[in-house]
């Protein structure tokens, strides 16, 4: 991540319409994707669109960077076409009588000389949109029009990318075709953006960071895993599945059995055979529930990945019929959610060795890259 | 042959008309598609008055506004030394009164139709205000500024009874061809009123075969 794409943003303000209040308060550390998060209503996209410039009925105070986007006190707002934000909008708003090349030279005409240097073939070949130049926004998909808006957006050299749900109106198969475009773009061009949405999925793909709204304010903000994972959240993140994220060490390679070991707080790990040189440093991420725990070593199962550590909190969720169990493996804290029946019968408690049965790990691979290229 | 004076007059005070509504209206179809204003309902009203206010009434009061007698009529006398009420002048100004519904509400409804969102897109692309207007706004509103001209233009052409309130029937100067149809009715001279009548009907037919034409092409093409 080059150092440029880091930029302050500070966010206060207020907007009353009727049967709606926002109240909302927060300063972005912006670095990569920011996801602004909440359920529909919660005011995500009004918040965006203050960013931009196109909400004229905020009051409070926006500053990027130093600059002062809008002092409502002093009568003081930068209109929308000075504040140098690329915006990419949930029904991609292309222009109907321009074709593709047409719509992507709009912005690029308009780009301020000396901005990050995006040039246009650049952005054409990030996005794969060389086909679709001379096509007409009429006959494009839904995913083609977003990558296009996307495209859009960049060309204007914008110093801060806000994209409002862009893949809301989709179908999965569509989201899973423009995912990785987006996922890319903010390292490659060296853009932050933040990210509106309602979908945990695209948020735990997407995000590096995310603020959560609910009922026009600030819910919580932090880590997009660590906030996803929160409990106190649930109510809100919904059904993201608690997890732990770890990093671990390649120390080894078994291409009869297509596994990879890795070491992980000093204790073995072996997970599907993925294509890295000894030593590389990779982020695994072990969900809570492919976590099964034993206070004795087991040594008849078919769970390979058994690993030692001490139990440092369990929170029982009463409601339910399940428990969440911190193990701390030398470390790093692992998380298991098992039973609250079987915590009794084991009569777990803080303080006890315990062996964590490891079922599945799952790769993150954007941690990969982001490792790779520091 | 009859006298195409009249005609050539029409058309004159038709092109004129319609040249100064497309520009003055504009800003306030803008007004009336955009606006949150309370008052809108009140400024619809106005402007769609002449669609139901009967040609001589709205004849009446311009006849009186218009007055050298009256403010208006007399700072128009004062400058340039000729009398609105009367005059080829003060016809354009009855007939842009008289057709403003006609050029203001295709405009609205296409702003409408367009709506803020490509202008939101193309101030987020750094385009200024004045800029997106031209070539975003108007563009995509080719079709209803078009069909506000053909109606503003035909709408004038078929004037009558504010023509006569306040122009009267002054020969290369307010003598329209619907004044002319009339007067030669008046004195049972059929043959020449069937000949511009039915210039008339041919003219009217075209216009709205035009308008009719553009709009299903365009709706065709929309995709």
């Amino acid at each position: 991540m080059s150092a440029e794409s880091h930029r302050e943003l500070s966010v206060h303000v207020r907007v009353r319409y009727p049967g709606f209040e926002l109240d909302f308060a927060h300063d972005f550390h912006l670095a990569g994707v920011t996801a602004l998060f909440g359920p529909s209503g919660a005011g995500k996209s009004t918040i965006l669109r203050i960013l931009a410039g196109l909400e004229s009925g905020a009051a409070g105070r926006v500053e990027f960077d130093g600059e002062t986007w809008l002092d409502s006190d002093a009568g003081q707002a930068v209109p929308a076409h000075r504040r140098g934000v690329g915006f990419v909008f949930q029904d991609a708003r292309l222009f109907s009588h321009l074709d593709v090349r047409g719509n992507l030279r709009f912005a690029f005409r308009r780009a301020q000389q000396g901005g990050n240097g995006t040039g246009f073939d650049d952005v054409v070949n990030a996005l794969d949109l060389g086909p679709l130049l001379s096509r007409g926004t009429g006959a494009l998909s839904g995913g083609e029009r977003q990558r296009v808006a996307i495209g859009r957006a960049l060309l204007t050299r914008p110093r801060l990318l806000l994209l409002d749900e862009p893949l809301a109106a989709m179908d999965a198969a569509r989201k899973g075709e423009i995912l990785p475009y987006i996922e890319g773009l903010p390292d490659e061009f060296g853009i932050p953006a933040i990210y509106v949405s309602h979908s945990v999925d695209e948020v735990a793909r997407l995000a590096d960071r995310m603020v959560v709204m609910a009922a026009g304010q600030v819910a919580a903000a932090g880590d997009a895993v660590e906030v996803l994972e929160r409990p106190d959240l649930q109510h809100l993140t919904g059904h993201f599945e608690a997890g732990a994220v770890i990093d671990a060490r390649v120390t080894g390679h078994d291409r009869d059995f297509r596994l990879t070991a890795v070491e992980f707080c000093g204790q073995p790990i072996l997970m599907p055979m993925i294509d890295l040189p000894l030593g590389e440093v990779i982020r695994l991420r072990i969900r809570a529930r492919d976590v099964a725990l034993a206070t004795r070593r087991p040594d008849a199962v078919s769970t390979r990945n058994v690993i030692e550590g001490v139990i440092t909190r369990i929170v029982e969720e009463h409601e339910t019929a399940f428990a969440e169990v911190f193990v701390d493996a030398g470390g790093e804290l692992l998380r298991a959610r098992i039973t609250r029946k079987a915590a009794a019968d084991l009569r777990l408690t803080s303080g006890a060795k315990v062996f964590a049965l490891v079922k599945s790990v799952s790769f993150d691979r954007r941690a990969l890259t982001r490792n790779r290229t520091r | 042959m009859p006298d195409l004076g009249p005609l050539w007059l029409t058309l004159q005070l038709a092109a004129v008309t319609t040249a100064i509504l497309l520009i003055l209206g504009t800003p306030l179809a803008w007004w009336l598609a955009f606006t949150r204003s309370r008052i809108k309902p009140a400024m619809e009203a106005v402007t769609a008055l002449p669609l139901v206010l009967p040609p001589t009434v709205l004849g009446f009061y311009l006849l009186v506004i218009l007055s050298p007698t009256s403010p208006i009529g007399a700072f128009w006398v004062r400058v340039t030394g000729d009398s609105l009420t009367f005059s080829f002048a003060g016809l354009v100004v009855a007939s842009i009164f008289y057709s403003l519904p006609f050029a203001v509400q295709p405009m609205q409804n296409a702003f409408e139709t367009v709506g803020r969102g490509p202008l939101e897109a193309a101030a987020t692309l750094r385009a200024t205000p004045v800029d997106a207007f031209f070539t975003v706004l108007s563009p995509l509103c080719r079709r209803g500024y078009l069909t506000a001209a053909v109606l503003a233009f035909a709408h004038t052409i078929g004037e009558f009874g504010v023509v006569l309130m306040v122009g009267g029937n002054i020969p290369g100067e307010t003598r329209v061809i619907s004044i002319a149809i009339y007067e030669q009715v008046e004195t049972l001279n059929y043959r020449e009123a069937h000949v511009l009548s039915l210039a008339l009907l041919l003219f009217c037919f075209a216009v709205l075969l035009v308008v009719y034409g553009i709009n299903r092409r365009g709706a065709t093409r929309v995709g």
